[in-house]
């Protein structure tokens, strides 16, 4: 576990981007930027990070940073990969570089998910970093297949019939790792030591590996933005979100939750779910819950601490 | 020293960028693309090439891969065709504008519904405006020629952008020609590698693809156009060198019996190899007729065109797609945006052919010419669009 004094001062990720105050993701990326080794260059997927960090002819980036459109990122990763092996292989290129590409939860969930299963599969050298804020919050905040069940979002409203998004999140954890790739994790920004030792494993790694991160969002999950590094630890100590990685298939819990809080403590404190704590929705709280339960329960097995 | 070789148009293809030092090439397999992909995982397999080969999972991953790819400063390839073509698309107007020099194979094939793998070339006309240099083959030298030819013009430091070579599905895609090849030694003396003004190097970090709002994008696209308009330069540039090299030249057209013709067509790709066929064993009969092949669409040779039809009275063009709703098919309109613009007078009618790969014939091409001739005589269009070889 890395600590404090030994993280680089230095920022590669700078201030003066335009995320939203609180917001996961800029932590998400700066933290990342602690954690590289060498000389790194970072791909970005469409959506909030990437159009808040640039404008041009402006850039939060001191790293080379590259961005095609929103589904591509990790193919776009592959091409960078393959292109510096090849040119290494002919005498032109001399350094190891280290790819990270960020994706949100919308194109890395749903849009994106065939380039990444495709990139995973071919085995390229990258780390596949997905910053999940349970909504397309780019475009105004719509669902995704990460948005929770209950959740209110603009194409899942809190409506009067059916109160939020109706479906449950995809495993996409279970998804990456059924690929037999070496290394996947989930991740919280609210352990930050985990999260960028994680981030140095995975660049470690020969091959693909992939971090799945929670990222808080102000204004999309409805928080106070001084409460986000809060939520993003409610989310662990609820049971939520579970910390684990799989290392070679092998699954390890992380963070050990032996007391979880009642899902309502992270549910309570964000608007989006502010409708399930009318009476006539009281259910869904408790579908949450199982859920909660169920998934915890799944995910230790395999962690074998059941 | 050259030699000959039997090759498909595919293989042609295959072969030329065999030879082109190319670092990678991510493509996905479609029907009549295929060959060009399985002949060059042949040459990576058997320790030909050193370029790393991107089976990607999709025509949209293998452009995004080129893409990334091209911007770290290596040399890439890719090829598709039509339904390939079309999940490209929107990644097409990305490595344009991030001024990435691909080079990619169109094997033109319509687009569905309903499914058809023959030629015609929606495809590429679909993706027109997408700000690529656009080349159309008339047969299977040609395509191995201009493979070579393309990788030096999109890698100009004045040009940097990405090159289609164009060859139609089935008709020039599989079919057996003997083309001249030449030793890998002249290739690479020709071609060379990839030398990037800039690229995406951890050491020098730069941003690429930031969002860009109202106060720049303009500027973007104008330098975009820019780029386009400085092509020609290097176009003959290259044409020339090629010349010197092999004794073949190319040029932005390819005329036949222009000195004289009264009458000519214009098309894109092998009928143009028909008309000329035609067209000569019709002037043997002292009929005064030509034919215009275009073998770069982008940028239009408007001025090639202008000069070529000097002493032209009728004109028809010929378009293997058409564009549905539309007052003429793509190369009709180009052409006569053209003759609009500089005040030519001539009686031109627009033909529709051979979509999903319906044969062109001599006796098709002769019609058209005996009609385009009675239009010369007469100065009277009497049917501006009509469509040819399809039952009515
Ligand atoms: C092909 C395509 N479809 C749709 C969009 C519009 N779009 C841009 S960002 C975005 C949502 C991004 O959501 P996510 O990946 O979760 O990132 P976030 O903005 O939440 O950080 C959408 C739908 C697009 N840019 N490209
Ligand atoms: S909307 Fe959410 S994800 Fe986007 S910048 Fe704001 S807080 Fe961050
Ligand atoms: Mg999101």
């Amino acid at each position: 576990m890395v600590r404090l004094k030994d993280l680089p001062t230095e920022e590669l990720f700078t201030s003066g981007h335009r995320l939203c105050a609180g917001c996961g993701a800029g932590i998400v990326a700066r933290m990342t930027m602690k954690a590289l080794r060498g000389p790194t260059v970072v791909v970005n997927a469409t959506g909030c990070m990437e159009v808040a960090s640039t404008i041009y002819p402006y850039t939060a980036w001191k790293v080379a940073w590259v961005h095609v459109a929103f589904e591509n990122a990790a193919a776009v990763a592959s091409g960078i990969e393959s292109a510096y092996k090849a040119m290494a292989k002919r005498g032109a290129w001399d350094k190891k570089v280290d790819i990270i590409a960020f994706g949100g939860d919308g194109g890395t969930f749903d849009i994106g998910i065939q380039a990444i299963s495709g990139a995973l599969e071919r085995g390229h050298d990258f780390l596949y970093i997905c910053y999940d804020n349970e909504a397309y919050m780019n475009t105004g905040i719509q669902r995704s297949g990460a948005t929770p069940h209950g959740a209110a979002t603009t194409t899942s409203p809190a409506g009067t019939k059916i109160p939020g998004k109706p479906e449950f999140k995809k495993d996409f954890i279970g998804i990456c790792a059924a690929h037999g790739i070496e290394y996947a994790a989930t991740a919280s920004p609210a352990y930050w030591n985990d999260y960028i030792t994680k981030v140095r494993k995975g660049l470690e790694v020969e091959g693909p590996a992939v971090i799945h991160v929670f990222s808080p969002c102000p204004l999309g999950m409805r928080h106070d933005s001084a409460k986000s590094i809060e939520l993003a630890r409610l989310a662990v100590q609820t049971r939520y979100w579970p910390v684990y990685e799989v290392e070679k298939g092998k699954y390890k819990l992380n963070i050990k939750v032996p007391k979880p809080k009642p899902i309502e403590e992270f549910l309570k404190i964000q608007g989006r779910f502010r409708h399930l704590f009318q009476p006539q929705f009281k259910h869904v709280i408790d579908e949450l819950q199982q859920y909660v339960d169920e998934n915890w329960k799944r995910i230790t097995e395999l962690c074998g601490e059941a | 020293m050259s030699k000959i070789l039997g090759l498909t148009g595919d293989g042609a293809v295959a072969y030329a960028v065999k030879q082109c030092n190319v670092d990678v090439v991510a493509a996905y397999p479609i029907t009549p693309q295929t060959l060009i992909v399985e002949e060059f995982s042949e040459y990576v397999h058997n320790g030909e090439v050193h370029t790393e080969f991107v089976c990607v999972e999709s025509e949209h991953s293998a452009m995004s891969a080129c893409v990334g790819a091209s911007l770290t400063g290596a040399r890439v390839f890719t090829a598709t065709a039509s339904q390939g073509l079309a999940l490209m698309h929107e990644i097409l107007y990305i490595a344009s504008s991030l001024r990435c020099p691909i080079v990619m194979g169109v094997v033109n094939r319509t687009l569905s519904a309903p499914i058809n793998i023959h030629c015609d070339h929606s495809d590429m006309m679909g993706s027109r405006d997408c700000g690529w240099i656009q080349i159309y083959v008339e047969n299977a030298q040609e395509a191995y020629d201009w493979v070579l030819q393309a990788f030096r013009i999109a890698e100009d430091p004045d040009v940097l952008l990405p090159v289609t070579v164009n060859l139609d599905a089935f008709i020039l895609s599989h079919s057996l020609e003997g083309v001249k090849v030449l030793d890998d030694a002249e290739v690479e003396k020709f071609v060379s590698t990839r030398k990037p003004v800039l690229r995406v190097d951890p050491d020098k970090p730069i941003t690429v693809g930031a969002l860009c709002l109202t106060d720049f994008f303009f500027e973007t696209k104008r330098q975009h156009v820019e780029a386009m308009n400085n092509s020609p330069k290097t176009i003959s540039r290259v044409n020339n060198e090629f010349a010197e090299l092999t004794g073949r030249r190319y040029d932005f057209i390819e005329t036949f019996g222009m000195d004289d013709a009264e009458a000519a067509i214009i098309c894109l790709g092998s009928t143009a190899g028909t008309a000329k066929a035609v067209a000569k064993s019709m002037r043997s009969k002292g009929k005064k007729v030509g034919v215009i092949k275009p073998w770069v669409y982008r940028p239009f040779p408007a001025e090639q065109i202008v000069k070529a039809i000097e002493n032209l009275k009728a004109l028809a063009v010929l378009d293997r797609a058409c564009s549905i709703g539309a007052p003429y098919g793509p190369l009709c309109s180009d052409t006569i945006a053209t003759l609009y613009r500089e005040g030519i007078k001539l009686g031109v009618f627009n033909v529709i052919y051979g979509l999903g790969g319906r044969d062109m014939t001599p006796f098709d091409i002769e019609t058209v010419f005996n009609e385009t001739l009675e239009v010369a005589k007469t100065g009277v269009v009497k049917e501006p669009l009509k469509f040819v070889g399809v039952r009515e």
